[in-house]
């Protein structure tokens, strides 16, 4: 259930943007507009006359196109089939390539996009494949585009430049529906913003009559909210850590939230002994290419380094290396103490490595345990979860309420199977797990990833936290916004290589896009 | 030598179709991104429907029937898989149990256990100016489904690589809700594949009663039907490479037979269950290099919901 009584008007020739919160149904709302989710009850009119979608072939009939945040384009094929799936020319009943090739050629550039047809997909930036899709769009004629979080995964740079085709395509006339979470971003480019919140629309507005935190007032719903989450309050703030920016150029201090825990408030890049120092890395993705090519870096105890870079550029596989998940090919490094070479999982975590995979379920949790049964996991042998071969039922429980009541996970039921509960609590389920073994280096990636912004801020209050405790923590996150927000230091990975090292006081948003985007520079 | 190489040559041919077409039928299922693990139970199913039918109507039209047998256990996978979303090996597995043990009831129940009577063989085709060029003559004299075997994996390179279904073919494989989001029927390819791929494990299985033998028998296709699976992944899930790896694996199993009559000698030095083995070893050593699954489609095995990402 994600929608329930919402209601939107789309103008014709309007750039129209949805925000809300995750799991506030801005994507179901549009799924269903596009025919892939039915609705239950409600109608739909275009032009005056209502419209059923049975199925997406209705909607890309009635001219509405979609690109979705999860991109659906088939890896293994050309940019061009891809864009043709489904229509595609024949000659003498066989595919015609070449023709798919000049019509593709012809659509990108009449919209203005630089696209090679006969590139492979798989081999294209997550940029390009965006272009892709909105090309896919166009290419079937749609007039009216919704393009579902197009930017959380784009840098700066191409974030701007999809402004721009966003606004070129509304000034050729067309429609575009833009959903976000992204505050700011939308108030630059949106002629309207409608709010939804727990599956209804509940306002709407005009940038020019509103602010960055009245509209995160209205996505969060203030009283009722702010009621429900004890222990960390809710504000403007705290939404800055996820979703929106500071004030450009002015650089990362400007973005960073209040601190929403006491702990959080008095840090200063406390320096402490190294307990990661690592040269030269070189790893092999999943895929079998290289993903880590000479990665060189240093983590000392007490502070945040945070990984910044596009998907795809080798964070994953150095998490790996680093939590002994993946064989190191090359280089060397200590880690805490011992060689980095040759690290299993077992070896990591009997040295003080603690991990919050990016895939929780896969890696994080067994989702049909119960509660209790994941806090012990890992620990299972060791008191207070176990006394000799024999579970310690009355420890483990004493130890999970303790753990459930001071990381706030709601509800606070030791019993009840993992999956029961929402991905914010299962995540803090992970993180209150990970951080009971006192971690002396913490390997996070995405932690925030698909929460809510109550979750967000308890997560990296923890985070925080674990940092005055003196833990090194490295913190791969694809969410520009929370590695400016949390990092004492950040390095930039681009195609396995380190491109960028910045000091925090000299983080700078659009220097950290040029990276990201593979310029050098001098380390900094 | 060249009479033995011909005699190899020649009998790797009437191996092949069997496995050529049961090749094909599965990597036509799992291009679309179904697992065809039962391809060893149409199989079965499409031999003996082929030979009980052989009994009573010309040869040709059984093997029709044992074609239809084979899409029959097929659509029970269809509907399964597609339709109800369960485990696709289980499903698979399944099958192959059912057909194993539902054939050799109604075996020996109708028939006894020594294999259905005897029937009419397709007829072989002699070509009359090949038979006597040396090599090239192991062409003559073979059934018609050796040479539906020499042609067919090309047409089906031909569908996959340069048609509009083969496009949606592969497409739906790899990414369905992709297909899905332009509208196309993500189930309907899924079945048609599914289907297709039960027609050609059918014909594979008929063959094997109607040309290579003259009845079925209580053991038939004795693993062929995961023989063809394994040639399917050596060859990359791709039509010719699957071709390439079935007569491969047909000249194998020549090569056994043509051991054992030979050189008996042989026979005294290695036990005969060794080279009775022999092919299926050379089937999982084959398997054992190529190593990782890296080429199988990225959605093979896990079923299409709509309202899932």
């Amino acid at each position: 259930m994600s929608l329930e009584d919402a209601s939107l008007d789309i103008r014709t020739g309007e750039l129209l943007a949805v925000v809300g919160e995750n799991g506030a149904g801005k994507s179901s709302l549009m799924n269903v507009l596009y025919g892939l989710y039915h609705p239950d009850a409600g109608t739909f009119q275009m032009d005056g006359k209502p419209v059923r979608f049975k199925s997406p072939r209705d909607a890309i009939a009635k001219g509405i196109g979609m690109v979705h945040q999860h991109f659906m384009l088939v890896p293994t094929l050309t940019v061009a089939e891809n864009v043709v799936l489904g229509r595609e020319p024949t000659k003498r009943g066989l595919l015609d390539l070449d023709r798919a090739c000049d019509e593709v050629a012809a659509t990108a550039k009449r919209f203005g996009f630089q696209l090679d047809p006969r590139a492979r997909v798989d081999t294209l930036t997550v940029g390009s494949q965006q272009k892709v899709e909105i090309v896919k769009a166009l290419h079937r004629g749609a007039q009216v585009l919704i393009l579902d979080e197009p930017t959380a995964v784009l840098t700066p740079q191409e974030s701007d430049e999809l402004s721009q085709v966003m606004r070129g395509l509304v000034a050729q006339g067309r429609t575009v529906v833009l959903i976000s979470h992204k505050l700011k971003e939308v108030l630059g480019v949106a002629d309207r913003v409608a709010v939804m919140r727990r599956g209804r629309t509940v306002a709407e507005v005009r940038p020019s009559e509103t602010t960055v935190s009245e509209l995160a007032a209205l996505m969060v719903g203030e009283g009722s909210r702010g009621a429900a989450m004890t222990g960390v309050p809710v504000t403007a703030g705290a939404v800055a850590s996820t979703g929106l920016s500071g004030t450009g150029t002015t650089g990362a201090m400007e973005t960073r939230p209040p601190a929403p825990s006491s702990i959080g408030a008095s840090q200063e890049a406390a320096t402490g002994p190294v307990v990661l120092e690592a040269k030269d890395l070189r790893a092999t993705g999943e895929n079998g290419r290289p993903a880590l090519q000479g990665v060189s870096l240093t983590v000392r105890a007490g502070e945040i380094v945070g990984i910044a870079g596009v998907d795809g550029n080798g964070q994953r596989e150095l998490a790996e290396v680093l939590t002994g998940l993946r064989k190191l090919e090359g280089g060397e490094g200590t880690l805490l103490g011992g060689p980095l070479a040759g690290l299993t999982p077992a070896l990591a975590k009997a040295r003080g490595v603690g991990h919050v995979p990016e895939d929780r379920l896969a890696r994080a949790v067994v989702k049909a345990m119960t509660v209790e049964e994941n806090v012990a996991l890992g620990r299972h042998r060791q008191p207070p979860f176990a006394r000799g071969p024999w579970v310690d039922f009355k420890g483990r429980r004493e130890r999970t309420d303790q753990l459930l009541a001071t990381y706030d996970v709601r509800p606070p039921d030791p019993t009840v199977a993992l999956q029961a509960l929402s991905g914010g609590n299962q995540q803090k389920v992970v993180v209150a797990r990970e951080l009971d073994a006192d971690p002396k280096l913490l390997v996070v990636v995405q932690p925030t990833r698909g929460l809510d912004i109550g979750a967000v801020a308890q997560v990296h209050a923890r985070l925080r936290e674990a940092k005055a405790r003196g833990a090194g923590v490295v913190m791969v996150s694809l969410d520009l916004e929370e590695v400016l927000a949390l990092s004492d230091r950040v390095y930039v990975l681009y195609e396995g290589r380190v491109t960028g090292h910045f000091a925090r006081e000299h983080l700078d948003e659009r220097e950290l896009g040029r990276r990201m985007l593979g310029a050098e520079g001098s380390h900094g | 030598m060249f009479e033995v190489l011909h005699s190899l040559l020649f009998s790797t041919l009437d191996a092949a179709p069997a496995l050529v077409f049961a090749a094909l039928g599965a990597m036509l299922s799992e291009r679309a991104g179904v697992v065809s693990v039962g391809v060893e139970g149409m199989m079965r199913t499409g031999a003996f429907c082929a030979a009980v039918a052989a009994l009573v109507m010309p040869t040709p039209l059984a093997v029709l029937v044992g074609m239809a047998a084979g899409a029959g256990i097929a659509a029970v996978h269809g509907f399964l898989s597609i339709r109800w979303r369960s485990d696709q090996v289980v499903s698979g597995m399944a099958l192959n149990l059912v057909a194993m043990a539902g054939g050799t009831f109604l075996l020996e129940s109708l028939y006894g256990p020594n294999g259905t009577p005897a029937i009419t063989q397709l007829s072989r085709w002699n070509l009359p100016g090949l038979s006597h060029v040396p090599l090239l003559g192991a062409l003559s004299g073979h059934a018609a489904p050796t040479y539906l075997a020499l042609t067919l994996p090309f047409l089906f390179h031909l569908l996959l690589s340069r048609t509009p279904l083969g496009l949606r073919l592969r497409a739906v494989g790899d990414k369905p809700h992709a297909v899905a989001t332009l509208g196309l029927s993500v189930p309907a390819l899924r079945w048609g594949a599914v289907l297709g791929g039960g027609l050609m494990a059918g014909l594979g299985g008929a063959v094997l009663s109607t040309a290579v033998l003259d009845r079925f028998e209580q053991h038939t296709p004795a693993g062929l039907g995961f023989m063809a699976l394994a040639a399917m992944v050596f060859g990359r899930w791709t039509p010719l490479g699957a071709f390439a790896a079935a007569l491969f694996f047909a000249f194998g199993n020549a090569l056994r037979i043509g051991l054992a009559s030979s050189a008996p000698w042989l026979l005294d030095l290695v036990p005969q269950g060794f080279l009775l083995a022999l092919p299926y070893l050379l089937t999982l050593l084959v398997l054992a290099l190529q190593g990782q699954r890296g080429h199988a489609p990225a959605a093979l095995g896990t079923p299409y919901e709509q309202e899932s990402r």
